[in-house]
């Protein structure tokens, strides 16, 4: 709880900043439109908790996205029949990278950040080789709704964000969420207590892979087909769940709190927007974040540690 | 030549000491003993400067002194040795001796004279197995307690304190430490011992201070006390009440056995292990005893030899197959300790989705106190820590529970809780195997025990032997 709750407040305080200088920013079509905009980055975020907290990194996300995207345009090439079965395909594969990263990560003993550094390289290298620089085809109307579109007043993807909430909720509450938390907290005890290691962390990189599918989809209609959809979101999903309090190697932190950073996040995104800061600054203010929030969770461990003894 | 007046100390609100006294004179050995939790690792951080006290006053040959950080406490003569030792392990022994202050020629560091210096030092301290161009590494866990010492002297220190320094180290290791800690004192350096070990405590003290609740019971001449006596000062408790009763009824059927197991570290294993009884394992560190549990369980596979219930290959078969392991080392091996004591106590259930999962039972079983369920296990006492994981595998009821230093680290009244308790699960039907190197603990608690020498069953003992028949057996002949 201690970890969770600072999330909220600065995420409540920012939104009332946001509130502050646009008056209409709380009532609900711009607020849906707000969460909307937030959603992919949401759903990566609490993709990259499972793994973060089994004590891993994901660094293939973002080039996840942007293939899966292209991939997408080039299969579909506009044709309303090919969209169903290409979005299963397109979920078929984010689970499939997300094995490939938790067999190597764990069964043949790479570093999750050489592993899925890898991954990132060569997902955007085949992603360059087969378009040649510029994405072809295009995606269909019908799948571009679900980035686009709403069921009456709410956004598809605000729903689908909060069906994947919901599970991201419960996996935490079952059994396997928490053999993950005991992996990520102390591997070599959990394994004693009978808990399959790789294979829980295995799971979890195919969580984030099937993420990273989702977000894709949402992307996809919301922004259209580029070979830059996805760059640069993995980073921002690790600063998310950092900023959720979550500890880098893992044992700690809620992926409520995780999804809570993304939004915070996004809204930090948006406050700049709104004076006028440049769009250029965003990594900038990542950056900063992502160390200042690693580095207040180092300072105030040891504290804790110190009157326990 | 030191003086600890009145201290006092709270951490968040909660007082760990309050107007505690110590004074140790030179060439003394002054131990302190407590419970866990009693205050003495506190009270010893303020002496080392690790942490600065609320109230009181430290005077180092008649001057009053403030440390605000542990390199002021060691310019003032004092050194710390902890459990868990500060030497880095890839450089040698003398780089680490002269760590930090490395004698210079020029702006580099002459090595010849560091080494020259260490080996003297070594020399001086009676070490002749080991010189200072060896890596820290490569050395045995009584011989880098011995640099770690070599390191106190060299920094000229006049009280060297000694946290646990036996914990780790085999029998005749500890002779050793005696020997060394014997040779500190004739040089006038006072030595504040902390040990669970009352044995030990007897040998080596001139003096005894005995800490309860954060408060100085009482400091008394070693010879003036009996080790009973000792125990009722700690916990209000007589000595001999200290091993629950045998299992009245003859031991049931074979819950596991085995013919002929072996790995790499074992050989020849046979061994049965029958409802209702408690077999002790004994032996001297490095003669397998870990690695039998831990064969038996799965976690290091057997791979040779019959094994009823089928050998396992992994912890979880062990555990699937009604096997658990209480580990040597429960903080790496034994707990999650970022986590509360209700996830702790339910990781079994939830790994291998079955067992009970009423927290509040199990906790009140294994006897925790307090019984609460949200606290995070690595804010618990050593004793409370072994009771979580001991809930762990109350869990799934297991019918074999292997115990590996059941009672290491834990304060008497944890400990006196275990026994009771392994005495309580022998009784309902489980077998127990306990590793053990305290042989007290070892023989009282024991049904019958079998010892090991290099990785090989040696002999079996009858209840209630003498301590010379266990030694017999575990040392080489």
């Amino acid at each position: 709880m201690r970890r969770t709750l600072p999330i909220f407040i600065v995420l409540a305080v920012l939104l009332v900043a946001i509130a502050a200088v646009n008056p209409y920013f709380l009532e609900p079509p711009a607020f849906l439109a707000f969460v909307k905009r937030a959603a992919p980055l949401v759903i990566l975020a609490a993709g990259q908790y499972f793994v973060i907290v089994s004590g891993e990194f994901d660094l293939s996300v973002g080039s996840l996205v942007t293939a899966e995207v292209v991939i997408a345009a080039r299969l579909i090439d506009g044709s309303a029949e090919a969209t169903w079965p290409v979005l299963g395909l397109m979920l078929v594969l984010g689970l499939l990278a997300g094995l490939v990263n938790g067999v190597v990560t764990t069964l043949l003993r790479v570093p999750s950040f050489i592993t899925t550094l890898g991954m990132l390289l060569i997902l955007s290298g085949a992603v360059f080789l087969w378009t040649g620089g510029a994405p072809r085809g295009a995606l269909s109307a019908q799948f571009r709704e679900l980035g686009r579109g709403s069921l009456g007043p709410v956004p598809w993807s605000v729903l689908i964000l909060v069906v994947a909430g919901a599970v991201a909720i419960w996996v935490m509450r079952s059994d396997f969420g928490h053999t993950l938390v005991a992996a990520g907290d102390n591997d070599r005890a959990a394994a004693l207590s009978g808990v399959r290691v790789a294979r829980v962390r295995t799971v979890a990189f195919m969580i984030s892979g099937l993420a990273a599918a989702v977000a894709a989809i949402l992307l996809g209609g919301f922004a259209g087909v580029s070979a830059q959809v996805g760059v640069g979101l993995e980073f921002q999903a690790i600063t998310a769940v950092v900023l959720g309090g979550v500890a880098l190697g893992g044992g700690r932190g809620s992926v409520v709190a995780a999804m809570a950073g993304a939004f915070t996040l996004e809204a930090l995104f948006t406050l700049l927007n709104l004076y006028g800061i440049s769009g250029a600054l965003e990594p900038a203010v990542q950056g900063v974040i992502i160390i200042a929030a690693v580095a207040l969770g180092a300072v105030s461990l040891p504290r804790r540690r110190a009157a326990a003894s | 030549m030191l003086k600890m007046t009145g201290i006092g100390k709270s951490f968040l609100g909660v007082r760990v000491l309050r107007g505690v006294d110590l004074a140790a004179a030179a060439g003394e050995v002054h131990a302190v003993v407590g419970e866990n939790g009693a205050g003495k690792s506190t009270l010893m951080k303020i002496l080392a400067g690790v942490h600065t006290p609320d109230e009181g006053s430290i005077e180092i040959d008649g001057r009053r002194v403030t440390f605000g950080h542990p390199v002021e406490a060691q310019r003032s003569g004092v050194a710390i040795i902890y459990q868990e030792f500060t030497l880095l392990p890839e450089r040698t022994v003398a780089e680490n001796v002269f760590l930090g202050r490395e004698p210079g020629r020029w702006g580099l560091v002459d090595r010849a004279a560091m080494e020259s210096a260490t080996a003297e030092l070594l020399h001086s301290l009676g070490e002749e197995s080991f010189g200072p161009r060896d890596l820290v590494r490569r050395l045995s866990v009584a011989r880098q307690q011995v640099v770690e010492i070599a390191k106190a002297v060299s920094l000229n220190a006049r009280i060297v304190v000694m946290d646990e320094p036996t914990a780790a180290l085999a029998d005749h290791e500890v002779e050793l430490l005696h020997a060394l800690v014997r040779r500190l004192t004739e040089r006038g350096i006072a030595v504040l011992y902390i040990s669970h070990r009352l044995r030990e405590v007897f040998e080596l003290a001139d003096r005894i201070t005995v800490l309860k609740d954060g408060a100085l019971v009482t400091t008394a001449a070693a010879s003036t006390l009996t080790q009973a006596e000792l125990v009722r000062l700690m916990v209000g408790r007589e000595l001999d009440s200290y091993f629950p009763p045998r299992a009245a009824q003859p031991p049931g059927e074979v819950l596991l056995s085995v013919r002929g197991g072996g790995n790499a570290r074992l050989r020849g294993i046979d061994l049965e292990l029958r409802a209702g009884e408690i077999v002790g394992l004994g032996g001297l560190q490095g003669s397998g005893r870990s690695e039998l549990a831990k064969a038996l369980f799965g976690a290091e596979p057997f791979t040779s030899g019959e094994m009823t219930p089928r050998r396992p290959r992994t912890s979880r078969e062990g555990i699937t197959a009604g096997i658990g392991l209480v580990t040597e080392d429960r903080k790496a091996e034994g707990l999650l300790l970022g986590q509360r004591v209700r996830d702790n106590a339910l990781l079994v259930a939830r790994a291998t989705g079955r067992g009970q999962t009423e927290v509040d039972r199990l906790l009140e079983r294994v006897r925790l106190k307090p019984p609460r369920s949200g606290q995070e296990v690595r804010s618990l006492s050593g004793g409370n820590q072994q009771k979580v994981v001991l809930a762990k595998w109350m869990a799934v009821a297991p019918r074999v529970l292997l115990f590996d230093e059941p009672t290491r680290g834990v304060d008497v009244g944890a400990k006196a809780a275990i026994h009771d308790l392994m005495r309580e699960l022998a009784d309902g039907g489980m077998a127990i195997l306990m590793i053990s190197s305290e042989l007290p603990e070892l023989i009282g608690m024991s049904d019958r025990i079998v010892v090991l020498r290099e990785g090989r069953v040696t002999g079996e003992l009858p209840a209630g032997p003498s301590e010379e028949d266990v030694m017999r057996l575990a040392a080489a002949s």
